[in-house]
């Protein structure tokens, strides 16, 4: 791709991403209830003392001015304080991070070994029997409630086989000092394979049901291009080559086929995100999904307002990586 | 003269064809017929349901189902944590989910229809705008959106309603500018332009009925979304609230109790699945059908 | 000397949800060696079909249903997968129509030259460096002998950085990389500009005569044919209709199919005269009536044509399927 092609896409991000922080600005502006009131709680202070509050929180500028301030504040990775646990918004969302990119990757490496053989194998074996499972998976993937799903996965695996843990990210005996944060990676840089396992077993059924659905919709992807691929004239030019079966699937149609899997999985782990607050919830997972529902509730909007800004930002971000892989896969894409 | 009906019988309309082409797909009319059956629970709940949904009896506290030792066949499918007829609050909540799910759906498409018709066929500074705000709201992951909007309103049912709806649109509005795009260069659009037509004319006249079809595709197959999201909402307890049955706050309330009783949970993700399945399943039938750029 | 291909009775049908269509009825091909046969035909007239029979790249929901399909003695029909990947490529080479559908967007031209010769070449040497070098010094090799400048650069490039001309080069390079005796050139320069066609056949005859090995030239374009082909054979709705060598078909045909064709080339000689396009359409090939497959588009037929109708020998080295064409074979 071009510089200029690239500076283009990148300047469409800027009105995007405006927007995206002028409405979660609004969303948090217009929702009922008094921060400072909430702040204050039960505490029994002055109207003079409550007033220097709201004006040490800018609560008493105008609306625009307040907007750029938050934006400002935002750039610089401000967020104000938690109200629920006295400390920065983004120290709390940073301690929370490491476990959702976790399960997120978890997931999406899921999804991919998953998705692509099943995909792969729909497409050369139309109407067998694999092709038929990768319809019903399609199928579930886009219908099963998450949230269920992952109960059912506990009810089978956690309460009835009792061979995986209930919730959590890691058991009390394998507890390690962090690292990298990613307890999969830091358990094995402490040489502990035992805390490895049993960090393993904590992830895989909330990684298989926030995976699920993104199987479903990269198996479709996966299918239908590669059915495409196959009917292309230089997939018959290969076969007319002489070259073994393996070869024309593997290295003429396979690496054409999954440019689009590709760039759709880049969207789709934006929906992900999503999908953690869900899993997070039912896994008992300490990420920030289930540190939003939380604060939510706890009325703590700083924290909302910040991670609603920062999955976001996230998404477009993806999306926009998502547009770029695509262009850079495709040769065909002029230059 | 055998053939005379034959021949009077009056060439099939396009519609005919497709409506006949629908019906030889067996899945999908077993599905319609299964939707169909789900509205009839919601409609009729009240004569349907064997007992009050939001009765208590503590009694009854976690009842097994009926074919499991401790049930009785008046409680099918057992009971919750508060001794309530499990059945009896998946028909009821099926009103929640089918009209949560209609109205968002009626909702999105209206105005999906008069923004994308708009954006599609004025095109100017109207479509800059709408198709500016569509990728605005394209940047939010629709569950965070739909999370951030009831964290803002607070919880109940047009809330709901409402914080779905405001992206939902996007979806119809989409299809319905990309269509206008390819129709307003056709023939007879150009025609009843040159024949002096007024923009609201041709627009809801002339393009609007050619592109319906894709549009009403689309939303079914989105209803299936919008039903699911509804549940999540209501999972985490920022949906329809208690004591109302819902099918997502059911599941909720079983998560408690699944160490012994699993089907105060299952049974009400069940229905989910299957009138998500069933709107699913209908709605690619119909897409088949009716879509001509997926006949094969 | 025995032919190099001799296809006998060649049937090839694609099950559709509308019927059986046939696509190959019955088709006999000689090709010797040596020679470049035209086949001459419209789009669907069965003749690009029957070539992707004879390399066995028929693809579901083709199939072929009957016929021997005979090449240098062997039948091809009888080979395992395997054996046929072995002819194929390396004994029998194919071009397709377009060069830019045909090469794969996503490797190099290097990557698909270095392929065919890495199934194909026995002579390579074992070890991995020499290898290596070896293929690399073939591939450039080959794309200097169609006429690629400076072929060593260009190997690490892509197909779409070439010119189009320039492409069709590249796939008849990697064609003809393990010197098959057999090419089959399937519309070679339809998708060209008329400069580039002449130059690209030119190709083609001059590799044939360094080579000595045999073309077959699919195309609908009887101009082509006349200028580079020794025999021609005219295909129509699956079946043959004429066939004999270039300059007698082309100077009396026998069949109206023919006649239409060649009344339908616009020609700078005959400026001044109407062209006259065949009437009608190919017909539907699914149950096809047993009568002459021409029949509703031809200006003489008769009564007589509404049988089914057998090749007739019209001259010592010529055929044709009509009944006002020479005598009946049978």
């Amino acid at each position: 791709m071009g510089f200029g092609k690239f500076l283009e896409r990148v300047l469409h991000l800027v009105p995007v991403l405006l927007g995206v922080s002028v409405i979660v600005f609004i969303m948090m502006a217009l929702t009922p209830g008094d921060p400072v009131q909430i702040m204050i709680g039960d505490q029994a202070i002055t109207p003079e003392q409550e007033s220097a509050l709201r004006r040490d929180l800018g609560l008493d500028r105008p609306m625009l001015e307040r907007f750029f301030v938050f934006v400002g504040n935002a750039v610089q990775g401000d967020f104000g304080e938690s109200f629920y646990h006295r400390r920065p918004v983004s120290e709390v969302i940073a301690e929370r991070l490491p476990a959702t990119i976790e399960l997120s990757l978890v997931a999406l490496i899921f999804a991919l070994v998953t998705s692509i053989p099943l995909g792969v194998l729909a497409a050369i074996r139309k109407n067998s029997i694999f092709d038929r499972i990768a319809t019903v998976i399609s199928l579930l993937g886009v219908s099963l409630p998450g949230f269920w799903f992952g109960i059912l996965l506990l009810m089978l695996f956690a309460v009835h086989l009792n061979i995986l843990p209930v919730a959590g990210r890691i058991g009390y005996a394998s507890e390690i000092a962090p690292i990298t944060h990613f307890l999969l990676i830091d358990t094995l840089l402490r040489g502990r394979p035992d805390a490895f396992l049993d960090a393993l077993s904590h992830i895989v059924l909330p990684a298989i049901t926030l995976g699920l659905p993104m199987t479903a919709i990269l198996m479709r992807v996966t299918r239908s291009s590669m059915l495409e691929v196959l009917q292309q004239d230089y997939v018959t030019f290969a076969e007319a080559k002489g070259l073994s079966r393996r070869r024309v699937l593997f290295r003429h149609a396979l690496k054409n086929a999954l440019i689009p899997t590709v760039s759709v999985a880049a969207i789709e782990t934006g929906s992900l995100l999503g999908g953690n607050m869900i899993v997070e919830t039912v896994f008992g997972w300490p990420g920030l999904g289930r540190l939003v529902v939380e604060s939510i509730f706890l009325r703590n909007y700083p924290l909302v307002q910040a991670a609603v800004l920062l999955y976001a930002v996230t998404y477009v971000l993806l999306n926009f990586f998502a547009d770029i892989l695509y262009t850079v896969l495709n040769p065909k894409v002029k230059l | 003269m055998t053939n005379v009906a034959e021949i009077s019988r009056p060439p099939e309309t396009i519609f005919q064809q497709n409506l006949r082409n629908f019906m030889g797909n067996r899945l999908a009319v077993a599905s319609t017929a299964v939707v169909f059956l789900f509205i009839l629970l919601a409609i009729f709940a009240p004569l349907i349901a064997p007992h009050d949904p939001n009765t208590t009896d503590l009694f009854r506290r976690l009842q097994p189902p009926a074919w499991v030792e401790g049930g009785e066949w008046s409680y099918l499918l057992g009971c919750d944590q508060l001794g309530r007829d499990i059945l009896s609050r998946i028909i009821y909540g099926a009103r929640i989910s089918i009209f949560i799910g209609a109205a968002v759906i009626l909702v999105a498409t209206t105005i999906g229809i008069i923004a994308g018709l708009s954006a599609g066929y004025l095109r100017g500074w109207v479509d800059v705008v709408i198709s500016r705000l569509v990728d605005i709201l394209l940047g939010f992951p629709y569950l965070i959106f739909a999370i951030g909007l009831m964290a803002m309103m607070g919880p109940g049912l047009i809330n709901i309603i409402l914080a779905l709806a405001y992206k939902e649109w996007v979806i119809p509005c989409r299809v319905v500018r990309g269509e206008t795009l390819a129709t307003r260069e056709q023939e007879y659009v150009e025609a009843a332009r040159a024949l002096g037509a007024s923009r609201k004319h041709i627009m809801i006249k002339e393009i609007l009925p050619n592109i319906l079809s894709p549009v009403v595709v689309v939303s079914t197959i989105r209803m299936a979304h919008v039903i699911i999201l509804e549940a999540s909402l209501s999972f985490l307890g920022l949906g329809v609230q208690p004591p109302t049955a819902s099918w997502g706050s059911m599941v909720s309330d079983g998560r408690a109790f699944i160490l012994e009783s699993w089907w105060v949970s299952t049974f009400p993700g069940l229905a989910i699945l299957l009138l998500v399945l069933a709107i699913n399943v209908a709605g690619q039938g119909l897409r088949d059908a009716f879509d001509p750029r997926f006949h094969e | 000397m025995s032919a190099l291909l001799d296809v006998k009775g060649l049937r090839t049908v694609f099950e559709t949800r509308a019927g059986t269509v046939c696509a190959v009825d019955g088709v006999d091909v000689e090709v010797r060696r040596g020679e470049c046969l035209g086949i001459v035909g419209e789009s669907g007239s069965g003749k690009s079909v029957t070539f992707a029979s004879v390399m066995g790249l028929v693809r579901s929901p083709g199939r072929i249903d009957a016929g021997e399909i005979l090449f240098d003695g062997r039948d091809l029909r009888k080979l395992s997968q395997k054996e046929l990947r072995a002819v194929r490529g390396r004994d029998i080479a194919m071009t397709m129509q377009d060069a830019l559908t045909a090469l794969n967007p996503a490797l190099t031209v290097g990557v698909q030259l270095a392929e065919v010769l890495e199934a194909h070449d026995e002579t390579l040497p074992r070890g991995r460096r020499a290898r290596t070098r070896a293929i690399r010094e073939r591939s450039a090799e080959i794309l200097g002998l169609v006429g690629i400048p400076s072929p060593d650069s260009r190997l690490s490039q892509y197909p779409h950085e070439f010119s189009g001309g320039m492409r069709q080069r590249i796939m008849i390079a990697i064609a003809l990389a393990c010197r098959p005796k057999l090419l089959i050139a399937d519309e070679p320069t339809t998708a060209l500009d008329v400069t580039i066609q002449a130059q690209v056949l030119e190709l083609i005859s001059d590799i044939r005569a360094k080579l000595g090995m045999s073309v077959v030239l699919i195309t609908h374009d009887l101009g082509v044919v006349a200028e580079h082909c020794d025999r021609v054979m005219v295909m129509y709705a699956g079946q043959v209709v004429e066939e004999g060598p270039t300059t007698e078909v082309i100077g009396s045909p026998s069949h109206p199919y023919t006649r239409g064709l060649l009344g339908s080339i616009p020609r700078l000689a005959l400026r001044g005269q109407p062209i006259h396009p065949i009437e009608g359409q190919v017909p539907d090939l699914i149950d096809l009536p047993a009568q002459c497959r021409f029949y509703s588009r031809c200006a003489d037929r008769t009564d007589a044509c509404l049988t089914p109708i057998a090749v007739r020998q019209v001259g010592p080295h010529r055929k044709a399927r009509c009944i006002l064409a020479g005598e009946d074979t049978q």
